[in-house]
């Protein structure tokens, strides 16, 4: 184990620690995270789910959005998978359609950090617990 | 990098339900599915809610699975990970509703905690350094290196108002600046690690869950009161605390944390484990010391105290586990942060162990100020069986009995002195209708006896005495007179023994006869036990016209004592009776009945 020799080298090991306990920290207030949940049934998985749930993953690390990304199971839309729905603090839920690589990073830039809808949203007329 | 992670709690309690099983099962199951690289296991500390072990939370969604077996990981990751739904049969249930509740955020239990000493217990692992410091771990302590002097820290700790979570609740602040004003060439810092209150773990889950908040909050005493050695006296009961506790001293030395010259300040700060063998009185400071030196645990009378002359004769500062777990958060949140929660007298959070006869048994850590109605009823989930409340007892065989009168006093240091009990380590021991009052000040009594050191007169026989008036009480030969005896021997007791657990050993009896006082009535004037309990006391007598006469009770009573005609009824002759019932258990008919 490396020696922590000052201030900063303790500074500089934390950082580098916190990636991988953010998914616990986030998990701890999800009420002020913006929370993505991919639906990830088999309907979802054939359609590129897992594309689209870890393009978000880097995204969402790359650009330090606080979200925090779940995968759900089947919303229903299986004719319109893959599907994602995001959940702004404050807002309704929002369920994208249609959703690959490219459309995940559009939700991420336009949707989640300039607030800008796009094409593809799917009426949500159900409630969550 | 992980999208879910998969929390198994580690403690003592989950382990012995096999939650190492569990951990294995579940790695076992994600390589089964390819999933390795998408899912990663971690074993915590205690979650608290040890009713419902072994626990398995899933994060980030805070599934909280309950009582999950080895044999149910395969269906967690297949079901959960996989395919991303919920195992609903493993899911908490709500037990007013009797629905399942999807994650801990709506948990009763959960919702009216605040979890600071218990911050990362059944969040990070306690095995790995690394998760502490990501965790703002030992930011505390390289920030009162670099930037206070010991004095501005003690202050800090003053002014936060964190007073003794072990038992009397001396201020802190104020005990770290009388050891710092000793000057001497070595001083020491101890840790009291010896949880001895039956029903209490709030130490040992500390421990288990979060060891380097201790060598933390320990290190920074040092720098404080300027002592560069750390002990830490455990019992040896607790085995896996003192493995985890080993485990992080070694990976705090490896990184520097603990050592010569830590953090490049001139501050060195090097700690060891003491293993006690588990007796009550070496809870006390002076009894703790004296094991520790290797003599017998015996206190000593104070002063001089351990600030002045403690661990060989040098400055010592003595607290116990819970006070230390809260130090590194007044340095990280600020003393006014702290001080803003709790009451006006007593502040911050107090760890507290449900036991007995509530639903939800487990380790909580509220607001001081709560009542004990939000305990029992909103956390503890309510009285077990939905029997009706009767008394909890605090503050272990030191404190006494809170009754239904102080359902809606707010908890705090003062409140319970003043309801005749006291904080002490946060014990908290549930009854209902069915315990018995004078049977439980007995059970606390038969354990001060057990435990009583024996140095001093008044605790040695003192105690022995009112065992014996309790037990006469018990056996239906009490008169009057032994109560006015038995609150007699009680307050000398507390008058005159030598050291702080002596002098509370009569808590459980005193309060018992202040708050039960009918229920000691009964057992010497009517001879009865209202709740049944104690054996003595209880009449069996044969319902003739249930009675076939099958002459099983008769041939086993021990003592002859039931006599009859074969398909006769029969009867019990209660001159000769010992009140065993083996009689009712054995009855095939329910034909005996208790009085």
């Amino acid at each position: 184990m490396t020696k922590i020799k000052s201030l900063d080298d303790l500074r500089n090991r934390k950082l580098q620690l916190e990636q991988s306990m953010d998914i616990r920290e986030k998990s701890n207030n999800p009420e002020s995270l913006v929370q993505i949940k991919v639906a990830m049934a088999t309907c979802g998985i054939a359609s590129g789910a897992r594309e689209v749930m870890n393009a978000l993953l880097e995204k969402v690390e790359k650009e330090k959005v606080p979200a925090v990304i779940t995968q759900t199971g089947c919303m229903g839309y299986c004719y319109a998978e893959p599907t994602v729905e995001v959940k702004k603090p404050g807002h309704d839920p929002v369920v994208f359609s249609y959703v690959d690589v490219k459309k995940a990073g559009e939700i991420v830039d336009k949707y989640i950090l300039k607030n800008e809808l796009l094409d593809g949203i799917l009426p949500v007329n159900y409630q969550t617990i | 990098m992980y999208k879910m992670q998969l929390l198994v709690c580690g403690g003592t309690g989950c382990r012995a339900s096999a939650s190492a099983q569990i951990v294995e099962n579940l790695n076992a199951s994600l390589k089964a599915h390819g999933l390795e690289e998408d899912a990663q296991v971690v074993t915590t500390g205690c979650f608290g809610f040890c009713e419902k072990g072994p626990i398995v939370k899933v994060i980030p969604d805070n599934t909280f699975y309950t009582q999950v077996k080895p044999e149910d990981a395969e269906e967690i990751i297949a079901e959960h990970v996989l395919k991303g739904r919920k195992v609903t049969r493993l899911l908490y249930e709500n037990p007013k509703t009797q629905e399942h509740v999807a994650d801990s955020k709506h948990m009763g239990f959960y919702q009216k905690q605040i979890r600071i000493a218990l911050r990362n217990c059944g969040f990070i692992n306690p095995e790995n350094i690394d998760e502490y410091i990501a965790r703002d771990g030992y930011s505390a302590l390289a920030q009162v290196l670099a930037d206070l002097t010991p004095q501005q820290a003690i202050d800090m700790v003053k002014q936060s108002g964190l007073r003794g979570r072990g038992g009397a609740g001396f201020p802190t602040g104020l005990k770290w600046e009388i050891a710092s004003k000793n000057s001497a060439d070595q001083k020491y810092v101890v840790c009291n690690a010896d949880e001895g209150d039956p029903g209490a773990f709030m130490d040992r889950s500390i421990l288990e869950g979060d060891p380097n908040s201790i060598i933390e909050a320990m290190a920074i005493c040092g720098y404080c009161i300027g002592a560069s050695k750390g002990l830490v006296y455990i019992r040896a009961e607790y085995p896996l605390a003192i493995k985890r506790l080993q485990i992080a001293i070694e990976q705090a030395r490896e990184c520097g944390l603990l050592g010569e010259n830590i953090l490049g300040s001139k501050f060195s700060f090097d700690m060891e484990l003491r293993y006690g063998a588990g007796a009550f009185v070496c809870g006390e400071e002076t009894a703790l010391i004296h094991s520790m030196e290797g003599s017998r645990g015996e206190p000593t009378f104070k002063p001089p105290f351990p600030a002045q002359s403690g661990y060989l004769g040098k400055p010592t500062n003595v607290n116990n586990v819970e006070t230390y777990a809260n130090i590194p958060v007044i340095f990280l949140k600020g003393p006014e942060w702290f001080s803003s929660i709790g009451t006006e007298k007593s502040k911050g959070t107090k760890v507290f162990a449900l036991a007995g006869k509530i639903n939800n048994v487990g380790l909580i850590e509220v607001p001081m100020g709560i009542t004990l109605r939000e305990i029992i009823y909103e956390i503890g989930g309510g009285i077990k069986g939905g029997k009706e409340f009767k008394a909890v007892q605090t503050g272990g065989p030191s404190g006494g009995c809170l009754t239904k009168k102080h359902l809606d006093t707010p908890i705090d240091y003062d409140s319970l002195v003043a309801a005749g009990s006291m904080m002490g380590s946060g014990g908290m021991i549930v009854m209902d209708e069915d315990d018995c009052m004078v049977a439980i000040a007995k059970f606390y009594l038969e354990f001060i006896v057990e435990e009583s050191c024996g140095k001093c007169t008044p605790c040695r026989v003192g105690n022995k005495r009112m065992l014996e008036l309790l037990e006469k009480i018990c056996n239906g030969k009490g008169n009057m007179g032994d109560l006015e005896q038995l609150r007699n021997l009680a307050l000398v007791i507390k008058d005159t023994a030598l050291c702080g657990l002596g002098q509370t050993s009569p808590n459980p009896v005193l309060s018992t006869l202040d708050n039960f006082y009918d229920e000691y009535l009964a057992h010497v004037q009517d001879k009865v036990c209202p709740a049944g309990q104690c054996r003595a006391l209880r009449h069996y007598f044969i319902n003739p016209d249930i009675c076939t006469g099958c002459t099983l009770c008769a041939r086993n009573c021990p003592v002859q004592a039931i006599t009859g005609e074969k398909r006769q009824p029969h009867t019990i002759n209660q001159e000769i009776c010992i009140h065993c019932g083996v009689c009712y258990q054995k009855c095939k008919f329910n034909a005996i009945t208790v009085q």
